[in-house]
This record gives C-alpha cells, sequence and structure tokens, in this order.
C-alpha cells in the first residue's frame, strides 16, 4: 500500500540485495571442498584450451605413479567418453561429466559425478574441465588449486588474452614442450613474462607428456600440494 | 556463454526476494560486474532479454554497473600501474586484486502493494 496516504496503490521500493550471483554455486563448492577434505583427497580442477594437453598429461601422469597413488578424475566432455577411456586405460577411475551445450562444469556438476564415481580411497581427484579458456574460470568447483595447460602451439599471449583464467591459476603447465624445436618463434621466457602480468603468483612449469621431460617437478609440486595443510594453496585474494 | 547460466540464477535470486515480499513486478535488478569477472556484459544483457520472458522480471531493464580492475600491494596499498606486473616495485610482494571481480546482485527495484 501507498505509504504516503494509505491510498491502496503499489509502490516501488528499492531492497538492497549485496549478494554474489554464483552465491548458489559457491555453496555447493564449499559443500564438494567438504568431501574432499574429509577424504584426504586432493582435487585439482584441471583447465586450459581444447587441445591443451589436458588428458595426455594426465595419462602419463597417472602412469608414472602407478602402484603408488590412485588417481580418480571426473572429465567434463561436451559429447563424448573419449578422454575418461582414456583416462581408465591409464590407471584412472575415471567418469565423464557430459554437459552437452555447457561450455564449463559448476559445482553442482562435479558433485553429481562424484555420486557416479568410486572415488573413495583416491590420493588425487582431477576434474577435467571443458576444454575453454573462458568459461570454466568463473566457478568455484571446490577444488585445493586450479592448474591451467597451455600448449607452446598455442602462441605466446594467450595469458594476456584470457587474464581472468590465467589469473585463478596456481599453476600453469606450458605443455608439448618436444615441439619447442619446430616452433622458432616460440620463446617461453615471453609466455613467463606475459604470465607475471596476470597472475599475483606467477608459476609454470614445462612439461612434454610424449618425452616425460618435466613431468618430474609437476609429481613434486603434486606431492608438495598434498603436504599441505588442507591442501589448500593460497589464492590471489 | 556462461553468461546464460549467471542470468538463470540471477532470474531466481531475483524472483525469490519479489517472492518474499510479495512484489507484483520487478522493474529494475542492478548488478555490478567486474572486469576481471570473466562475465562479458554485452552477453549478459542479451541473456538476460532473452531469458526474462515469463518471470516477474518480464518487463525489467537490466542495470549493470561496470567495476574497473585495480590491483594493489597488500602492504603498502599502493595501486599497480594498469598493465604493470603483478607484484610491488616497492615491497616487492605479490598484488592483490582490490576490485575488478564482482559479479553481484546490488539491488532490486520492485513494485510492492
Amino acid at each position: 500500500m501507498c505509504g504516503h496516504c494509505g491510498c491502496g496503490d503499489s509502490e516501488v521500493v528499492s531492497v538492497d540485495v549485496h549478494e554474489k550471483i554464483l552465491a548458489g554455486n559457491d555453496r555447493a563448492a564449499a559443500h564438494n571442498r567438504e568431501h574432499f577434505r574429509d577424504r584426504h583427497v586432493v582435487a585439482i580442477n584441471l583447465m586450459g584450451s581444447p587441445g591443451a594437453g589436458k588428458t595426455a598429461v594426465l595419462e602419463t601422469t597417472a602412469r608414472m605413479v602407478a602402484g603408488r597413488q590412485q588417481f580418480g578424475a571426473l572429465a567434463g566432455d561436451l559429447a563424448t567418453d573419449n578422454d575418461a577411456d582414456r583416462l581408465r586405460a591409464a590407471g584412472v577411475i575415471a567418469k565423464s561429466i557430459t554437459t552437452g551445450s555447457a561450455c564449463h562444469l559448476d559445482a553442482a556438476m562435479v558433485h553429481r559425478g562424484l555420486h557416479d564415481l568410486p572415488w573413495h580411497g583416491v590420493d588425487y581427484l582431477f576434474i577435467e574441465n571443458v576444454g575453454n579458456l573462458v568459461c570454466p574460470a568463473v566457478y568455484d568447483l571446490g577444488q585445493a588449486a586450479n592448474v591451467v595447460a597451455l600448449s607452446v602451439t598455442e602462441g605466446v599471449d594467450k595469458p594476456l588474452k584470457y587474464p581472468v583464467m590465467f589469473m585463478k591459476a596456481d599453476l600453469v603447465l606450458i605443455t608439448k614442450i618436444d615441439l619447442l624445436p619446430y616452433l622458432p618463434q616460440i620463446r617461453i621466457e615471453v609466455i613467463a613474462d606475459a604470465l607475471a602480468h596476470v597472475m599475483p603468483r606467477p608459476r609454470h612449469m614445462c612439461v612434454s607428456a610424449t618425452t616425460g621431460e618435466g613431468m618430474g617437478h609437476w609429481l613434486t609440486w603434486l606431492e608438495q600440494l598434498r603436504a599441505q595443510p588442507c591442501c589448500e594453496v593460497t589464492h590471489y585474494t | 556463454m556462461h553468461e546464460y547460466s549467471i542470468v538463470e540464477m540471477l532470474l531466481a535470486r531475483v524472483a525469490a526476494e519479489a517472492h518474499a515480499r510479495g512484489a507484483t513486478a520487478v522493474h529494475r535488478p542492478t548488478v555490478r560486474i567486474g572486469e576481471l569477472s570473466g562475465v562479458e556484459i554485452d552477453l549478459l544483457a542479451a541473456a538476460f532479454a532473452t531469458f526474462r520472458d515469463r518471470t516477474i522480471c518480464a518487463h525489467a531493464d537490466l542495470d549493470v554497473l561496470p567495476v574497473a580492475a585495480a590491483w594493489a600491494c597488500p602492504q603498502c596499498g599502493g595501486l599497480i600501474e594498469r598493465g604493470a606486473m603483478l607484484r610491488c616495485q616497492r615491497c616487492g610482494v605479490p598484488a592483490r586484486l582490490a576490485q575488478g571481480d564482482e559479479i553481484l546482485l546490488d539491488r532490486i527495484e520492485m513494485e510492492v502493494p
């Protein structure tokens, strides 16, 4: 009712909300994070362009730790089970999250994915996000760390073009370095400089899933992540 | 195109707030979108125009307040120059994002009986 004269006319009011639009996703992510923490599972959100080498890095890593550590994986995929199939062949307990046309995973999708995955007892759970350098960066999934795969064939300025993705990365894996001899225009120091302009704590490692070069450093990083209290990496905020 | 899923969440949140207050219509939700939020304002507006039909926001305009990114030193508070490395030159520590990652529903203008 109109507050001035009580005439019965409706009134336009402004209601302050000040709430994150993704608050629902953040709650679901916190729930996932609690599950991971309770079960001592280190969850990693692995992001990158389509074809950056996310699955290849995981395959090689899983084969390197076989018999010592058990990996689990949820593979976000628009239409196929190919990545999960490849990961299972490498000894990973893996399931696809088929997203249809969705360009990213959100925390609720990961939660539902966990229902279908026998993940109890895994040491690391890799959430292989949909290949995309934009949308996945926006959604917290409950991970302990964000890792972004960037292949040398993608050029040197991807971090500057997609700052939000790289700003949220705890680690950037520069992949396919076995191809560097064929890419004379690509210099790792230029990529590293671009990262320092978008990441407050720039950290990168050069790896080749094909030759195994650099993979030892990545394994050490994973072990250090596991040793940290509550598996939490300090984020940029 | 995650802007579409963000608009779905926005519409659900606005509807819940409007319902709780017995509103008959929503005139204008106001959102704050940071430069480094990963949300494109044009796409967000297009998604809102598409999805508002048959909701309490059917005749509402979306008001978007863009927020520029600003990085600052967590020790001395000095601002980092745009385009510079994200490290305080004076203190040598990593910069902190002071603003620019907002995806916020700020307020809702609605009609109440």
